[in-house]
């Protein structure tokens, strides 16, 4: 089983089904072949949408179907409240692709998270696709391909591009992971390079990256101190950004901003990734490593 | 979302923080009058743009009397300030700040910021602050303590941050477990006091205040529209905030119109490197309409610095290339600025995208290689 997180078999269910977004994207992950069981949606336990049961709670959701995993499709204002409850009922997997939830709400889902074994994907995110098995999230499918590459990614565009230009090398993905755009979030690069590393089936992970936060500094780290054993290929995009603009508040301390694009790429590149500059050169990049693996 | 340094010291003083008695102003004779009331012997002129580094730029002066306190507003009121945190066309100054000016003893910086890790706040302290921080303690962790607070005794895990660098007083904690209430009620992402400073007569006070506040947390706080319509953004920036794209204006001739943070960014990098000049930085977001797309496109048509424009577009899971392509080809009718439009775009829709723009008459050259599309986008400006 070609995968990291979830495959064929994981039970999914929708927290905000019944609002538009929800069932838009419950419909698509139903329809790419994914396991959907269920939904969730305060007063509306009971009822069926898109042919599936409605429950009042993640929690009743969990002992009624089975599920393990859960797409979180509310507004921003409930999200973090969402997130939290879905922790709580000791899901396996969450997917949040909420965009701007407050980074103070985010304070308190990271607080709950704490000794929690739940992996939260966001918020912000555009979710976690393992091709041919299951689609939970808002990312195009339609230029996926099973294989070896694995992804993970601060970017839902460059994840698109780049997929898309692996399945035209040939290069087939075992599963693509955004980590979400936001400061603080759920799973970060270090542990989808953990996870990565375990799957037989991944033969190489690719790295999508940007200025801002620690994502990259931190994966460097640890591919400085491991054995990897698979060709890790990096791409750092906003070498060319002006600096200090309206964001220049994070920016300007080390200890929270995260460093320059060339900063990050030095580091990545010391500690053993192979560096690509622009998003065709990630390709050049994964078939020199794998020789078209 | 930044405040100007008089909001961000009028919220600190709400939760009881000391800050200097200070009057804003808007002209010579305003800020003249304004000294009466501070109850000073000399007095400081501050101009209020909404980014850091104003020191360096000459946007603080230091004045003896009420009549060069109107001199110096007076000749920084209009005139342009370029920091290191604008762009290279600088902010202009539209009102200052009069304070009456203290005698420092020391000078230290305190920040909160949220931990990415935990989601605890963190403080962060040196002993070196003021100017010293901006040009060397930022860089250099040795003189730069972080502290993560949690739990429940968030006092004591102050106080011995600021015993860290050198402050060891009670009604310094007392000062910054308000800052803690303030930085958590208001939802800022930042708050920077720096510098932090004892007065000879023994006082601590807020010299200098930066406080970003989280625009995500804006339905909780309707307060903040009335801050944000206060900021420092230019035209352009603001008139895309309201369309749904995020918009950046940079000082080439190349329009750049992109889907995605991220593209966006990797698309402005290979430019950069084919020696081209990006006009601007724009990520359209995923909720923006066909109508929205439209507004930042003729921004960039009427720019008469944009010589072309590059469409680099890869159609997701929310934004197709179609809806792009009618937001291009809406704006290209509208205006009588043909400028050439290079366009590269894949994924969802590519080609009943590009069919919108042929059939619509925008002036468009196809490309199915990014590297190709940028290096052909870039001749056309003149560039490399």
């Amino acid at each position: 089983m070609m995968s990291i997180l979830i495959n064929s078999d994981t039970k999914v269910i929708v927290q905000g089904m019944t609002g538009r977004a929800g069932t838009f994207y419950a419909d698509q992950g139903m329809r790419y072949g994914g396991n959907y069981v269920g939904g969730v949606r305060p007063g509306r336990g009971g009822t069926t949408h898109l042919g599936l049961p409605v429950f009042h709670d993640v929690r009743t959701a969990k002992t009624e179907t089975g599920a393990s995993a859960s797409l979180i499709v509310v507004p921003a204002p409930s999200a973090a409240d969402a997130m939290i409850e879905a922790i709580e009922a000791e899901l396996d997997v969450v997917v949040c692709i909420t965009e701007r939830v407050p980074q103070h709400d985010m304070a308190r889902v990271k607080q709950a998270l704490n000794g929690s074994k739940t992996v939260l994907i966001g918020p912000n995110s555009q979710g976690i696709l393992t091709p041919g098995q299951c689609k939970i999230g808002v990312m195009p499918t339609k230029d996926a391909t099973p294989g070896g590459v694995g992804i993970a990614s601060r970017s839902a565009s460059l994840t698109s591009e780049i997929l898309a230009n692996c399945s035209a090398a040939g290069l087939g993905q075992s599963t693509t992971v955004g980590i979400g755009g936001d400061a603080l979030h759920g799973i970060g690069f270090v542990e989808c390079l953990e996870l990565f590393k375990d799957d037989p089936d991944t033969t190489s992970v690719v790295l999508i990256g940007e200025i801002g936060g620690r994502e990259e500094e931190k994966a460097a780290a640890y591919l400085a101190n491991t054995e990897y054993g698979k060709p890790v290929i990096a791409l750092v995009a906003g070498r060319h950004a002006p600096q200090g603009r309206r964001m220049g508040h994070a920016g300007t301390l080390s200890a929270i901003g995260g460093l320059s694009a060339e900063e990050k790429i030095a580091r990545l590149r010391s500690a053993g990734a192979r560096i690509a500059l622009t998003p065709p050169g990630v390709i050049t990049e994964v078939l020199a490593a794998t020789g078209g693996a | 979302m930044l405040l100007a340094e008089y909001k961000s010291k009028e919220l600190l003083a709400q939760y009881g923080l000391t800050v200097p008695p200070g009057q804003r102003a808007r002209s010579g004779a305003e800020a003249e009058a304004a000294c009466a009331g501070l109850g000073a012997k000399k007095f400081v002129v501050k101009a209020q743009i909404a980014a850091g580094g104003r020191g360096l730029a000459g946007g603080i002066k230091f004045a003896a009397t009420p009549s060069s306190v109107h001199d110096e507003a007076e000749k920084m009121l209009g005139s342009t300030l370029v920091t290191e945190q604008t762009a290279a066309s600088g902010e202009t100054v539209n009102m200052v700040y009069v304070e009456a000016a203290q005698d420092l003893e020391a000078q230290h910086y305190i920040a909160f910021a949220l931990d990415p890790e935990t989601g605890a706040p963190l403080m962060i302290t040196s002993a070196e602050g003021g100017v010293a921080f901006e040009e060397k303690a930022r860089m250099d962790s040795d003189v730069v303590h972080t502290q993560v607070l949690s739990g429940a005794d968030v006092a004591s895990q102050m106080s011995d941050a600021l015993a860290s660098i050198g402050i060891e007083d009670s009604s310094v904690t007392e000062q910054m477990v308000a800052a803690l209430t303030a930085f958590r009620e208001t939802d800022m992402t930042l708050l920077e006091i720096n510098p932090f400073a004892r007065t000879k007569s023994g006082d601590w006070i807020v010299i200098d205040a930066k406080i970003a506040l989280d625009p995500a947390a804006v339905f909780r706080h309707p307060e903040f529209e009335s801050l944000l319509a206060e900021q420092g953004l230019s035209d352009a920036e603001s008139e895309a905030q309201k369309s749904n794209i995020n918009f950046v204006a940079l000082d080439g001739s190349l329009g750049v119109i992109v889907n995605g943070a991220g593209l966006g960014l990797a698309t402005n990098d290979m430019i950069v490197d084919a020696e081209g000049q990006p006009a601007n930085f724009m990520d359209i977001r995923t909720t923006a309409t066909s109508f929205d797309i439209a507004r930042g496109v003729e921004l960039l048509l009427q720019d008469t610095s944009v010589k072309a424009i590059l469409l680099n577009v890869h159609g997701g899971g929310m934004t197709v290339c179609d809806t792009v392509a009618e937001g291009v080809a809406f704006a290209y009718n509208r205006s009588s600025r043909k400028l050439p439009c290079v366009a590269r775009l894949a994924g969802v829709n590519a080609s009943w995208g590009l069919q919108i723009l042929k059939d619509r008459k925008v002036p468009v050259e196809d490309f199915a290689d990014m590297k190709d599309a940028v290096a052909r986008a870039v001749e056309l400006t003149g560039g490399a």
